[in-house]
């Protein structure tokens, strides 16, 4: 496994009970880099994200073959504690899901369930995370306010704070902007740029532009199967495969 | 044309609706007006802090009350933990399999059990199994037993009504299981749990079939000085005021006397889990 890659599937078949919906999958991503999963609706993008944290677990009756490596360790076995993964492996949803708590507890949350307890060290945590998140401006004056009171984009931008703020190494974006508007979406494709500095980043977007601004490297999913990766600007201008030249062009999808 | 036709159908529809509604709503009225009028002239400060005299014919109804309470006390420390902690077991962290649908499908049968066979079952438990003897320890794990499949089918409730997101999004913080469900779903699940507990209770707490073997008094001159005492309870005061009492027409007044002090007794619990959840869920937590 080459020095500058993070994290690797490798041949990955994935079953909801006898429907398989991921097939021998294979991809690299790359560290300190911005990795693109594209695909129609129903291809499996989420699935395959929700492997890389280990989230599918709570799902019944599921199979997964092949296997994923982290730092070219497996975190698919009992070797690997699927809490210590998800502390490295941080993941952010769909759908923003903020807890009912206070924007301040939102975020001190993560820091205390990992065993923080200094409330300095908290509060200093959970400040920095929300200004990078780029969310300071907006809510400074109303930290201790419901977190629910927020609107959509705000929400996400929450969500992501919160992510940072037990620091992991890898963050996993699932199609973080869907609910969201263009100026919420500007947002956060702002700072998916920023976190690239010090974060491994994977997205999973519906957006071609999106994917094509904010990624280093493409993966195309159709019906299970990776049909192509490569760097972005490869994928998007000289795509190799006829799908994948289809559907950045919008003729399927 | 067409559009009238259906406009009609539309008016006679909610017309036979409120209806419906209107003669639910008199029923209880006929029922509250018929307890009131004739309780209220008996219910005192005299009639709820005395004890009966006289052969019951007079003075008041005081170790009712406290018996009725002590039983509710020992059937909420029986049923309240332990119905709360199977729902947690069950919907958190038991798989779906055969065996957990086996459980569910027999937690509702048993709460379909007539309470007098749970009477039945708690003299051999609980009266001669685990020798309590008549007692309001004894009345109490019956009643206990029985209100335990209302708790966990409630609590279970309860706890489906917090969005997977929430145990997701705590999972993927780094939380453990335990301290997902323990700091990020239980908070939100409790107040929905409180209140199907507590309407669990006060169903128990009317309940008299379960405790007429098991502990229930004729008659006791005193509050009972032990969990081990025999004691007097509403319900069954009230069963014996209106049909085992030697001069029933006599006593009729302090039936409904009785009757009218149970059902403020309820009542009062049923308040206490609506204003319990109201105020939780304004404050943005609670989801039942
Ligand atoms: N919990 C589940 N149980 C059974 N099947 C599932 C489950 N989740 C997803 N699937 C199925 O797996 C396939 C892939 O779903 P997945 O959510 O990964 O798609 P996706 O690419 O993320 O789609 P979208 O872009 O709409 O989010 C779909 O056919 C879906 O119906
Ligand atoms: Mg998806």
């Amino acid at each position: 496994m080459g020095k500058n890659i993070r994290m690797k599937a490798e041949g990955v078949n994935f079953f909801y009970g006898k429907n398989q919906v991921l097939k021998n999958i294979t991809l690299e991503i790359h560290d300190h880099a911005v990795t693109a999963i594209i695909g129609p609706s129903g291809c499996g993008k989420s699935t395959f994200i929700r492997l890389l944290n280990r989230m599918n677990e709570l799902v019944l009756n599921t199979n997964l073959e092949g296997d994923i490596l982290f730092d070219g360790e497996s975190i698919v076995g009992d070797q690997m504690d699927p809490v210590e993964l998800r502390r490295k492996v941080g993941m952010v949803f769909q759908k923003p899901n903020p807890f009912p708590k206070s924007i301040f507890d939102n975020i001190a949350y993560g820091l205390q369930v990992n065993g923080v307890k200094d409330k300095d060290l908290i509060e200093k945590k959970v400040i920095e995370s929300i200004k990078k998140a780029a969310l300071w401006e907006e809510v400074k004056n109303r930290l201790h306010d419901s977190a629910l009171g927020l609107s959509g984009g705000q929400q996400q931008r929450l969500c992501i704070a919160r992510c940072l703020a037990i620091e992991p190494e890898v963050i996993l974006f699932d199609e973080p902007c869907a609910s969201l508007d263009p100026i919420s979406t500007h947002k956060v494709e702002e700072l998916i740029l920023e976190l690239k500095k010090d974060y491994t980043i994977v997205i999973v977007t519906h957006n071609m532009q999106q994917a094509a601004r904010v990624s280093d490297y493409t993966g195309f999913f159709y019906m299970g199967e990776m049909v192509e990766f490569d760097k972005t600007e490869v994928i998007f201008t000289r795509p190799r495969d006829k799908r994948t030249e289809d559907y950045i062009t919008g003729r399927f999808g | 044309m067409k559009l009238k036709f259906s406009n009609i159908i539309q008016v006679l529809g909610f017309m036979i609706l409120r209806l419906c509604m209107i003669c639910v709503l008199l029923i209880l009225v006929v029922i509250f007006y018929d307890i009131i009028t004739k309780g209220i002239g008996v219910v005192s400060w005299e009639f709820i802090t005395k004890p009966p005299v006289d052969g019951m014919t007079k003075g008041g109804i005081y170790p009712a009350i406290i018996g009725t309470f002590f039983i509710t006390m020992i059937t909420a420390i029986l049923s309240v933990p332990l119905g709360m902690g199977c729902a947690i077991f069950l919907n958190e962290y038991a798989r779906d399999n055969g065996l957990t649908r086996f459980i569910r499908m027999s937690i509702r049968n048993l709460s379909g059990v007539p309470s007098i066979v749970y009477g039945l079952f708690g003299v051999a438990l609980f009266v001669e199994g685990c020798h309590f003897g008549t007692s309001i320890l004894a009345a109490g794990c019956t009643l206990g037993l029985m209100t335990l499949p209302l708790t966990i089918t409630a609590s279970e409730e309860a706890l489906k009504t917090v969005p997977r997101a929430y145990r997701e999004g705590s999972l993927a913080l780094g939380a453990t299981k335990w301290q997902s469900i323990w700091t990020n779903v239980l908070p939100y699940a409790v107040p929905g749990m409180l209140t199907g507990t507590i309407l669990g209770l006060s169903r128990a707490a009317g309940e008299t079939a379960p405790i007429l073997f098991t502990g229930a008094a004729f008659f006791l001159p005193d509050v009972p000085n032990s969990v081990f005492s025999q004691f007097m309870a509403l319900p069954y005061h009230l069963y014996i005021m209106s049909t085992q009492h030697h001069n029933i027409s006599l006593v009729r007044p302090i039936a409904y006397g009785t009757a009218l002090v149970l059902i403020i007794l309820i009542f009062a619990m049923n308040s206490i889990a609506i204003i319990t959840r109201y105020h939780l869920r304004k404050k943005g937590i609670a989801h039942g």
